[in-house]
């Protein structure tokens, strides 16, 4: 490989991680609280409110039945409204966090719905209020699962991102159709599979960590 | 279990009692009249009234589906009657709305079958978090909360997390959250029906000391009558939302009224045994009596003293027993048929000392 091809990898390792990251921050801070509206307002939740629930149930479905090719397309107008162009890898953060943020609501609705319902009725009989219960009991009782389920989200965006490169966004899976598979490249291509496998793996073992040590049932 | 003896310990008395600006003593803690909560077609509560007096520790007890759960609710608004009113220190809560219960509701405590302790917070963080919703600042929480975990007996697991605990010592942690915020009416839900038995006295025992040490009044509902016998001091028999039955304890399990409250004191009262139950007939040589009493004296010898004027009587089963020092008999006999005057004389006897006589059938032969 020489050092031109190597330097585009470091280049686009560096893309491939800011695109994920950013991404991935954006449809934490924005998935989470759609997750919790979705299981507060659900029937017998702490503001069960059915209009609520269900138009939201509706947008984050509709949001995540369009397909991810499609949606790159058709974000760009909005794409360009908040980064200036469509073009690159910040542009490519946008339509990401879009797709990844309602996939990551109904990642943590799982885990938000599987605390007990005992542990919030002992909330409630405490005098905590509604933002209590978010606090005390929904969300640190859910940690473990919100933070598995935001290392599938992050994992899921690393895929993703590759496919943000046809859009001219960068990466690693723009560099891998660009050298690798149109230039017959196969040295390129084996690199970016084996940082990719590494990237994945990473990821991965990070979130398990951090979920045995925030895990404290049983 | 590291559960120590209450008594033994010096910062318990040290402990503060009850709010006293909580009411005056002479008003009850909980009013209900009148109150009724339908699920559909069922009534969980039936035009239910009672009260509950201040220091005491009410036992209401029913089989599954009685409206136990539904009541203890009512009381701190977790559940909504559809009338009636529900008095908690002289104030109607019934309609109030959910931020206007929030105060209310931290000043009872309440303590679960299952515990539902938070298992991400430690257990000094558990007992401190109804002071967290009252706005305490985080050092007089914790001081707090060590206070409590002595109290309970479970000091050296301040910082273990609730899955690292017995189920006692769940409960223990339980009861530790419920008291954090000096609540003046404890409510207890089926709390020692998960436990065994060993547990449970010990559960029952703390909560006991509870009540009489910092004065709380406990509302405690279960299905179990070893748990009221144990504790209670007044009983209430709760059946398809309905109170069939009410009173003091010795008085209620010395002489209950209804087939339920009979039916759920068969397991601990003295039965006939099976055996001879089995061959009760309309018609042969021996009478079988059952007798029920309650009189200080039977610990004085009165027990021997009825026997000796039994002379033609068999003794057969049962005995005295202790309910807050209350002693309560219930035995039975076998008395010759011939001559007749015999069965006349003994339930006359009986009668005359205040018990109740119950003739159960004959037997064909002396057993």
């Amino acid at each position: 490989m020489s050092p031109v091809l190597f330097n585009l990898l470091l280049q686009s390792i560096w893309e491939t991680v800011v695109m994920t990251l950013a991404s991935g921050v954006i449809s934490f801070v924005a998935g989470l609280p759609l997750a919790l509206i979705l299981v507060a307002t659900d029937r017998g939740g702490i503001a069960e409110n059915m209009i609520v629930n269900r138009a939201l149930g509706w947008v984050i479905n509709g949001f995540r039945s369009v397909p991810f090719i499609i949606l790159l397309v058709a974000l760009i107008p909005i794409t360009r409204l908040l980064v200036g162009t469509s073009l690159g890898t910040a542009a490519a953060i946008v339509p990401l966090a879009i797709a990844a943020a309602p996939y990551y609501a109904r990642v943590a609705e799982v885990s938000l719905r599987e605390v007990d319902p005992g542990l919030i009725e002992a909330a409630r009989a405490m005098g905590g209020n509604r933002w209590t219960i978010v606090r005390e009991v929904l969300v640190p009782e859910a940690m473990p699962g919100i933070v598995a389920g935001f290392t599938v989200t992050l994992v899921t965006l690393v895929g993703a991102s590759a496919m943000a490169g046809a859009i001219g966004a960068g990466g690693l899976g723009d560099l891998a159709i660009r050298y690798g598979y149109q230039r017959f490249e196969t040295g390129i291509m084996i690199a970016v599979v084996a940082v990719l496998i590494i990237l994945v793996s990473g990821i991965q073992w990070l979130g398990d960590r951090l979920v045995a040590r925030l895990d404290h049932r049983a | 279990m590291t559960g120590r003896n209450l008594n033994s310990q010096p910062s318990a008395t040290a402990f503060t009692a009850v709010d006293p600006a909580a009411g005056a003593p002479g008003t009850p803690v909980v009013a209900l009249s009148g109150v009724s909560r339908s699920f559909g077609p069922t009534h969980a509560l039936d035009d239910l009234s009672l009260t509950v007096r201040r220091g005491e520790i009410l036992g209401i007890i029913g089989r599954s589906g009685a409206g136990k759960s539904t009541l203890i609710r009512c009381l701190n608004g977790l559940e909504r009657p559809d009338s009636g009113r529900i008095e908690i220190e002289g104030r109607n809560i019934v309609g109030l709305s959910e931020s206007e219960l929030q105060p209310i509701r931290r000043k009872i405590g309440m303590i679960f079958q299952h515990f539902n302790l938070m298992s991400a917070k430690t257990v000094a963080e558990n007992v401190a978090l109804p002071l967290k919703i009252a706005g305490w600042g985080k050092a007089e929480r914790r001081a707090r909360a060590l206070e409590l975990l002595d109290l309970v007996g479970l000091s050296d697991k301040a910082d273990a997390y609730p899955a690292a605990l017995s189920g006692g010592q769940k409960q223990r942690v339980g009861i530790a959250r419920a008291l954090s915020a000096r609540p003046a009416l404890l409510l207890s839900d089926e709390a020692t029906s998960a436990l065994d038995p060993e547990t449970t006295r010990a559960i029952l025992t703390l909560l006991k000391d509870i009540n009489r040490k910092l004065g709380v009044t406990v509302v405690l509902i279960t299905h179990e009558m070893e748990v009221v016998r144990t504790i209670g001091d007044r009983v209430v028999v709760l059946e398809a939302g309905r109170v069939v039955e009410e009173g003091e304890v010795w008085h209620v399990f010395s002489d209950p009224k209804t087939e339920l409250t009979q039916s759920l004191l068969s397991g601990i009262r003295p039965q006939l045994p099976a055996h001879i139950a089995s061959r009760l007939a309309s018609d042969g040589p021996e009478t079988v009596l059952g007798v029920d009493l309650t009189d200080p004296a039977l610990g004085n010898g009165l027990f021997s003293e009825i026997l000796s004027h039994l002379p033609a009587a068999h003794f057969l089963h049962g005995g005295i027993d202790h309910i807050h020092d209350q002693p309560v008999a219930r035995f039975f006999l076998t008395v010759p048929r011939e001559p007749a005057s015999l069965v006349d004389e003994a339930t006359a006897y009986l009668r005359s000392i205040n018990a109740r006589v119950e003739v159960l059938g004959h037997v064909a032969r002396p057993v």
